[in-house]
């Protein structure tokens, strides 16, 4: 079964044409580094997520890939060109299947 | 050179202070900072993204705390000088700790919608260390910048 948690997108409801708007996305995982032990000197297996895409419209405008030196918690903050009215899509996957997906819509004056 | 010892400076006593400098460099070698990637770890990384391609210097600036108290949160920024037009723009940017266990941290991957290519995040820092932030520009050509920080309390260490 596959694991998703919650998200949060911040980012303004409308715009004016060729503005750039700043995006906030945030996602609730402790993203497990793999490098740290239990008390019992076990090693705790990793469990990241590993790639944030935004879509605006379908089409890709930008893609993160994570490691194990993002913190609990991932939050990004970038930025894009307000083009035109419509939806953005924002996805995480990562380890154990994880799967989280949030829309945002925008309108373009 | 003539030093003037104590007079009771005797063989043994020498031997004595040599043991207890071996003991310190011992100590040093198993020092907790060893475990954690080094600079050479983080070349490498650095090499792998560019593919031995000349990185030049400028353009990439990043922003962290020069004094972190806890390394488990630390907010990080970085931009990259470009225009970001349609046949001039940044590519990706990779950050690179030189004292993490990994040291890559995170890659992102802008287009000329981006508007900017100016990105925070909160990553993890292991060790007093440098960042860098390495930049691939859409004509091919690398950029880099740093930021030297210093972390009290070290992320990935604590227990369970």
């Amino acid at each position: 079964m596959s694991k998703t948690s919650r998200t949060s997108i911040t980012m303004p409801s409308s715009a004016n044409k060729g503005a750039i708007i700043e995006i906030r996305a945030i996602a609730q995982h402790d993203m497990e580094s793999g490098f740290r032990y239990t008390e019992s000197g076990k090693l705790i297996p990793r469990d990241i997520i590993q790639v944030f895409t935004c879509s605006y419209n379908n089409v890709e405008i930008f893609k993160a890939d994570f490691f194990s030196g993002i913190g609990a918690n991932p939050l990004v903050i970038f930025t894009t060109i307000a083009t035109e009215t419509g939806t953005l899509e924002f996805k995480w996957a990562g380890d154990n299947g994880y799967e989280a997906i949030n829309q945002a819509r925008i309108t373009v004056s | 050179m003539n030093i003037n010892y104590p007079p009771k400076m005797q063989r043994r006593d020498w031997l004595k202070r040599i043991q207890k400098l071996g003991f310190i460099a011992l100590g040093s070698w198993f020092s907790p900072s060893l475990v954690f990637a080094k600079q050479e770890d983080a070349d490498e990384a650095i090499k792998k993204i560019t593919g031995g391609a000349a990185i030049k210097d400028g353009r990439v600036t990043l922003v962290i705390p020069p004094l972190v108290e806890n390394g488990n949160l630390v907010v990080l920024n970085v931009r990259v000088d470009s225009p970001m037009t349609a046949d001039n723009y940044v590519k990706a940017i990779h950050v690179v700790a030189e004292g993490n266990p990994y040291p890559n941290i995170f890659a992102a991957y802008f287009t000329p919608r981006s508007g900017t290519a100016n990105l925070t995040t909160r990553v993890r820092l292991a060790d007093s260390q440098r960042v860098w932030a390495i930049a691939q520009m859409s004509d091919g050509s690398f950029w880099r910048g740093s930021a030297e920080t210093l972390v009290t309390l070290s992320a990935c260490t604590e227990m369970v």
